[in-house]
This record gives C-alpha cells, structure tokens and sequence, in this order.
C-alpha cells in the first residue's frame, strides 16, 4: 500500500465491488465505468436534473390519474363489474390476509409516488441552481434505496397476465387508469435514463 | 477484466460508501454525505443473507402447497395451488402459457434460491471470482422482485372477477406465503455484499506490484 493514493476526495469506490478510482471531472458527454466490474459509475451530465425534474412532475399527475379512474372492467351474461387500482389492492381486504392489501398499495402506488415527490423535493432547488433542502441528502437516499419495492411495473404486466388467464370467460375493456399506468412506466424508464445519481450525491454533497 | 492494478478500497485502508460511492477513512460509521451506514466488507454479513434465506424458503413450502386462487362457477367450487394452476392449463391445450407461468412461478423462484446459495457459498472460497458472479449476483437482484408478478394477478383477478354466479374468484392463503416468500428472497438478495465476491483474502503477497488507482473515462 505504498502507492501515493492522491487526496481522498477525489476517490471513489465502486459501490458495487468496492474498486477504487480516481476520478477525474468528466466532460459533458463522458461517462465512467468500474475499470473491474464494468458497472456504470459516472453518467453522462448534459442531462440536466430539470429533465429529470419534469418527468418527476409528469408521473406524480399520472399517478393521481391512474388512482382515481377506473382501471379494468368485465362483463359476461350480462354480469358487468369495474375495479379500480385501490379495489385491485383491495382484493385481499376481506380476510385475515388485510395486511397484503396494504403491502400491495404500498408498493405500486404509495412508494412510486412518494419516490417521485422525494425526487422532487431534491432536484427543485438544484434545478434552480440553488442549495439543496434539508434532509435531501436523507430523501434522495430513500428514493434510491427504495427503489427494489417499487413495482409499478410489475403491476402492468401483471395485468396482461391476468387477461390471458381470464381469456375467454368474459370481456374485459380498459379504463383510463389503465392507460396512465402504461404511460407512467414509460415515464419512469425515461426517468431512469435522464437521472445521473452521481452528479445528485455530487451537487448534494457540494451544498 | 481484473488486472493486478486495481486495489479495493478496503486494502487501501478506506471505507467507500455503497449508495454514493464516496470514500472514507476505514472506521468511519456513516457516510458524510448521503448519510448511510458504512460497513466494511466482512464475510460475516453473509449471516443476514441466509437468514433471510431460510425464512424465503420455508414460506415458499406453504406457497406451493395451499390454493393460490378459489373459481367459484355455476358448477361449482375449484382451489388451484400455483402448479395446478398450470397443468389445468395444459390439460385445456394452452401450452405455451403453461410453460410461461410454470417457468415464471416455480422455475425462477427455485432458481433464485439455488444462486443466492451459490454465491453466498462460493464466496467462501478464496482466490479471485470476477465478472461471472457479479453478474449472477445482478440476475438474482433484478429477477426477484418480478416474482411478485403472481401476487398482483391473483388481486386483479380477484376484484375483477366478481360476476354473481357466473364466476367469482378469490385469493387463497398461497398468495399471502408466495408475497412473503418473494419479499424475503428479495432481503437474501439485498443483504449479499457483492463486493464479497472480490474480497481479496487477507494476506498480501510480497511479490505483488504497488497498487496504482486507476481511472476510466
């Protein structure tokens, strides 16, 4: 361990297997990876955090939407029936098995949402090139960490299974909710595509 | 891809944090920046991963064993578990969604089970692993929440199909285990530190060059 290590705060670890790099401050259009697992470090800047920023706000109105329209609805025989995303959750309500319900709602539209309003929270001062809030070293954190449970995505093609299941026992037609999850997670993939996490943790860590 | 040129930070005698990536002297509890806990790399967390691993696999048994789904049709009532659910649909001729729901509910989740237990076993070993593993490691980590999947057809399915007695459907006790099962496969996952897999064992070879920091652009 003789080798001069340059001044520790231009070191990073990769986070994913701990390899330490030098970083030198990249250009607009460079990005970083780890020179042993080959993981994404440092992404690409020009993407601004008011992108980032507006896709945030976009997936917050798509969620409200996607709440509160009625998601699916059924009929055969003349039976019709409609659900919504919070009847959907719901389904597990009526036994002991309540505590899922709960889980369910929490990860397709609480978590998103609440991970979409932390973004938030964290990118509007930075976007307005101004400190960042309190605590938005702890929110941008949650967001990041949260992010396994959250499953919107999932839920989508959920549905998709579940009308195959259904298939020929009756017909179902979309409602908007439908629609506004689909748009939500093209919104989110974009999110996800725009967002640098190291040039958040940098601008965080510079306030 | 790992050449004798890059050191962890660990062996630099540096904490780096796991969420930002930040670097700090060893010792240091939490990171001054984003705020999270620092820990070194220490083969003693893999303890939380097979804690969680065992509580994934013995929810998995009722999972499997109890009805996922209760058809209530005018001709009468019906309980399928997650594989008789997929047989039936043999038996009707719709193999491909058979094959599809029986990889997705069965394959993946045992599958799952079989890696975290390969890597957190393998990393036992010592010598260098490399790429291989990570991306095993990344597999398990991005596949595991997508075994949710079940849970949420079983609700939709369930709020949906309420057509007085031309068919309802309900949730069974399966479904709560499964949801479990998943959630807790996903905490095994969490809880491996994958930077176990180029943990470097303790003694330094003499031979070895000085370590140089290297940079990528």
């Amino acid at each position: 361990m003789n080798a001069p290590l340059p001044p520790i705060e231009d070191l990073v670890a990769c986070p994913h297997c701990d390899a330490l790099h030098h970083l030198p401050s990249l250009g607009e259009n460079e990005r970083a990876f780890c020179a042993r697992c080959g993981s994404l470090m440092v992404a690409p800047r020009a993407r601004s955090f008011l992108q980032v920023l507006s896709l945030a706000f976009s997936a917050m109105i798509l969620m409200a939407a996607a709440v509160f329209f009625p998601f699916l609805s059924i009929s055969s025989h003349g039976f019709g029936h409609a659900s919504s995303v919070f009847e959907v959750a719901m389904a597990f309500s009526d036994s002991w098995y309540a505590p899922l319900s709960l889980a369910v709602l929490m990860v397709i539209v609480a978590l998103p949402a609440l991970r979409f309003a932390g973004l938030i929270y964290t990118l509007w001062p930075l976007a307005n090139g101004r400190p960042p809030w309190r605590h938005a070293a702890f929110v941008f954190r949650m967001v990041e960490e949260s992010q396994p449970w959250s499953m919107a995505e999932i839920f989508v093609i959920g549905t998709a299974v579940a009308l195959v299941k259904i298939g020929g026992l009756a017909s179902i037609s979309f409602g908007p909710a439908f629609w506004a999850f689909c748009c939500l997670i093209i919104v989110n993939v974009l999110k996800n595509a725009y967002m640098s996490k190291s040039a958040i943790w940098e601008a965080i860590g510079k306030g | 891809m790992s050449g004798p040129e890059i050191i962890s930070a660990t062996d630099a005698g540096l904490t780096g944090c796991t969420q930002c990536g930040k670097v700090w002297p060893a010792g240091t509890a939490r990171c001054g920046r984003c705020g999270s806990h620092l820990h070194p790399v220490d083969i003693r967390s893999l303890q939380r991963v097979w804690a969680w691993w065992w509580a994934g696999l013995i929810f998995y048994i009722p999972a499997n064993l109890f009805p996922m789904l209760r058809t209530s049709t005018m001709f009468g009532t019906q309980e399928n578990t997650i594989a008789g659910g997929a047989v039936e649909l043999a038996q009707h001729g719709d193999w491909a969604v058979a094959l599809i729901i029986l990889m997705a509910s069965v394959l993946i989740p045992i599958a799952k089970f079989i890696a975290i237990a390969y890597l957190a076993f393998t990393v036992r070993v010592p010598g260098q692993r490399g790429g291989r593993h990570l991306m095993l490691y990344d597999v398990v980590e991005f596949i595991g929440r997508w075994s949710m999947i079940d849970v949420f057809v079983v609700a939709i399915l369930s709020s949906l199909v309420q057509l007085g007695f031309v068919a309802t459907i309900h949730p069974g006790p399966a479904a709560v285990a499964f949801a479990l099962s998943v959630a807790f496969t996903m905490l095994s996952a969490q809880s491996f530190d994958p930077r176990l897999i180029w943990r470097v064992p303790p003694t330094p070879d003499p031979e070895q060059p000085a370590p140089q920091v290297t940079r990528e652009t």
